[in-house]
């Protein structure tokens, strides 16, 4: 019994990868099908989503409205659709931005050490003493409310991870044989960084892409939600969430259906950055 | 420097470079205390008056130096709406902040620790698969999103729960238990999932060592095992993960706080920053920070005290 146990154990443990290869099928779809309606939101004849009409307010779902209608009677499918563009837009380019930043400074910290790394590593350690929500909060609440300036703040509050990531890469690459020989050969720093490490470096960064886009959205979310984030008539599924909070005693769905949506996403969102770390980095699938 | 020394110091850098960054950022960005406090109509000369009032007209660095100098013998100024001062504001609302947090944390190693024994008594079973998918989902939520799917279904379906609305332990531990409940939850139910999951990889770790091997051979229970033998050296990364996770909760706190209109900090921070009352956003979030980069120290200082291995490795590096 015990033996069995223990080798139960051992295989769990050493078990290569899971096999969902199949189930990744339903996340993707689900992304995809995100992606193309943000993406044709304007061409498929979707109704103004900011568009109210106070006599058809909390209309159940129909055919005429297939997701009914919100507190303000706005179309609540269109404003999914158009929310999910909002969501897209900052979960994509947030982090776009922070590693464009972070990575510049995890590469540097990496590679040059000394001083430079020292100060990398007390700028990420600084950022990081913040509880990243009232960082956020912070910073949105003194730019102002906009799209760009939510995407900037959540923006450099992904500098300290992707900074992290980098920074380790590039360690571990920097030592190795073939930067020994391009630089022997006389290639500048600038070349060795950009031809030698930077390729090496695309994949991690890459799978952590995948995973912060889903704490981002997820942030965006919140702030929306906290009436901090997407300006008002905007849509924004978290803004959507806290509006339908209201009504949660007579339209439930108002508050039901965008927080399902982003559920859906954000599981699928893990799904395939999960599947994709695997494949990037079998070693820390082990969790 | 011994290593506790050299700590220490970085801890007091740490705090210094935090509160400066705090207070850069509120007093650097946009957004003038003074128009909002007088409103559009005021005439320059009265803004200028009472910039002057408020001495936001000298330079900011010295206003640091200022503010720091009284944070530290625990004024954090007067909130300018009201006057309220703030240091007394934090202290009235951080019990509240603080129950929170630790019932979403009893919660969450409530789930977590049953969990994840319960699952490595057979790996890749039946039980570990659903617990491993469950985790799987209830990380997926945000937590705005189920706190508004926990009021509707324990509020507005049922009826078994207050909505929002918080009662002071003082009018009844019952009642005040009870308006707690789906605040925590709504932490707990996300936070046990991180926790389960490194837990449960320490003690497939743990399990393959010998001593445990011995303990079986003993003839001990299996359920002895685990819980007398491999549970005890498997939770240190689970009290790691308990520090790190605190920012995340202090976040969420925020967010629960406001959704079942519960008076905390995370509130009053909100509160002040829809008012624009820069005195009160800086002193919160800067006791926010503050009070998140002691209790992540506390708990690498505890982490060494609790494996001497660590210590042993840390001390020498």
């Amino acid at each position: 019994m015990s033996a069995s146990a223990a080798k139960g154990a051992v295989v769990a443990a050493t078990r290569p990868r899971r096999r969902w290869h199949w189930a990744l099928a339903l996340p993707l779809g689900w992304l995809m099908l995100v992606v193309f309606l943000a993406i044709t939101a304007d061409w498929i004849g979707l109704p103004d989503p900011s568009a109210q009409e106070l006599i058809l307010r909390r209309k159940p779902p129909s055919a005429e409205y297939l997701l009914g209608t919100d507190n303000l009677g706005r179309d609540m499918l269109s404003r999914i659709i158009y929310g999910a563009r909002t969501s897209l837009i900052v979960g994509i380019c947030a982090p776009f931005l922070g590693f464009l930043v972070g990575g510049a400074i995890g590469m540097s910290a990496g590679y040059f050490r000394g001083k430079i790394d020292m100060l990398a590593v007390g700028f990420i350690d600084i950022l990081l003493a913040f509880p990243s929500l009232v960082l956020a909060l912070t910073f949105t609440a003194y730019l102002g409310q906009s799209l760009f300036n939510v995407t900037l703040a959540l923006g450099i509050l992904s500098i300290p991870a992707a900074a992290r990531v980098s920074r380790a890469n590039t360690l571990a690459w920097a030592n190795r044989d073939f930067v020994l020989a391009a630089r022997t050969i006389g290639a500048s720093n600038w070349r060795i960084i950009t031809r030698e490490i930077l390729p090496n470096l695309l994949p991690p960064m890459f799978a952590f892409w995948l995973v912060a886009i889903s704490v981002i959205i997820v942030a965006e979310g919140a702030l929306s939600f906290l009436g901090l984030g997407i300006p008002a008539p905007q849509p924004s599924w978290g803004g959507m969430i806290a509006d339908g909070r209201e009504a949660l005693d007579v339209a439930p769905y108002t508050a039901l259906i965008p927080a399902a949506v982003m559920f859906a996403t954000v599981l699928s969102l893990n799904f395939v950055g999960d599947m994709v770390r695997n494949m990037v980095d079998p070693r820390r699938s082990a969790l | 420097m011994p290593w506790i020394v050299r700590q220490l110091v970085r801890l007091v850098v740490v705090l210094f470079c935090v509160t400066l960054l705090t207070y850069m950022i509120v007093n650097i960005l946009p957004g003038d205390v003074a128009i909002v406090i007088l409103g559009n109509l005021a005439t320059p000369q009265d803004i200028a008056g009472l910039r002057a009032d408020l001495g936001l007209d000298r330079p900011m660095l010295v206003r640091y130096f200022d503010w720091l100098g009284s944070a530290l013998s625990g004024d954090l100024g007067r909130s300018y709406r009201n006057g309220e001062p703030v240091a007394q504001a934090i202290i009235d609302r951080l019990p509240v902040s603080l129950q929170l947090m630790v019932m979403a944390q009893v919660i969450a190693l409530g789930i977590a620790i049953p969990v994840a024994l319960l699952s490595v008594r057979k790996p890749g079973g039946i039980f570990d698969r659903i617990s491993a998918s469950a985790a799987f989902g209830f990380l997926a939520m945000p937590n705005f999103m189920l706190g508004i799917v926990l009021i509707y279904l324990f509020s507005v379906s049922f009826d078994l729960l207050p909505a929002t609305g918080f009662t002071p332990m003082s009018e009844g531990l019952w009642d005040n238990f009870e308006s707690m409940i789906l605040p925590s939850l709504t932490l707990g139910l996300i936070e046990w999932t991180v926790l389960m999951r490194v837990l449960r990889s320490d003690l497939l770790t743990t399990l393959k060592e010998d001593f445990i091997l011995l303990a079986r051979v003993k003839g001990l229970s299996p359920w002895r095992v685990l819980l007398r033998h491999a549970l005890r050296p498997s939770s240190f990364t689970l009290i790691t993960i308990l520090g790190l996770n605190i920012g995340g909760l202090i976040g969420g706190a925020v967010i629960v706080e406001q959704i079942f209109a519960l008076p905390g900090v995370g509130r009053l921070l909100l509160g002040g920053i829809f008012n624009r009352d820069l005195i009160l956003v800086q002193g919160t979030v800067a006791f926010i920070a503050v009070g998140f980069v002691v209790i992540n120290f506390l708990v690498d200082m505890l982490y060494a005290v609790l494996d001497p291995r660590v210590r042993h490795v840390r001390f020498r590096s």
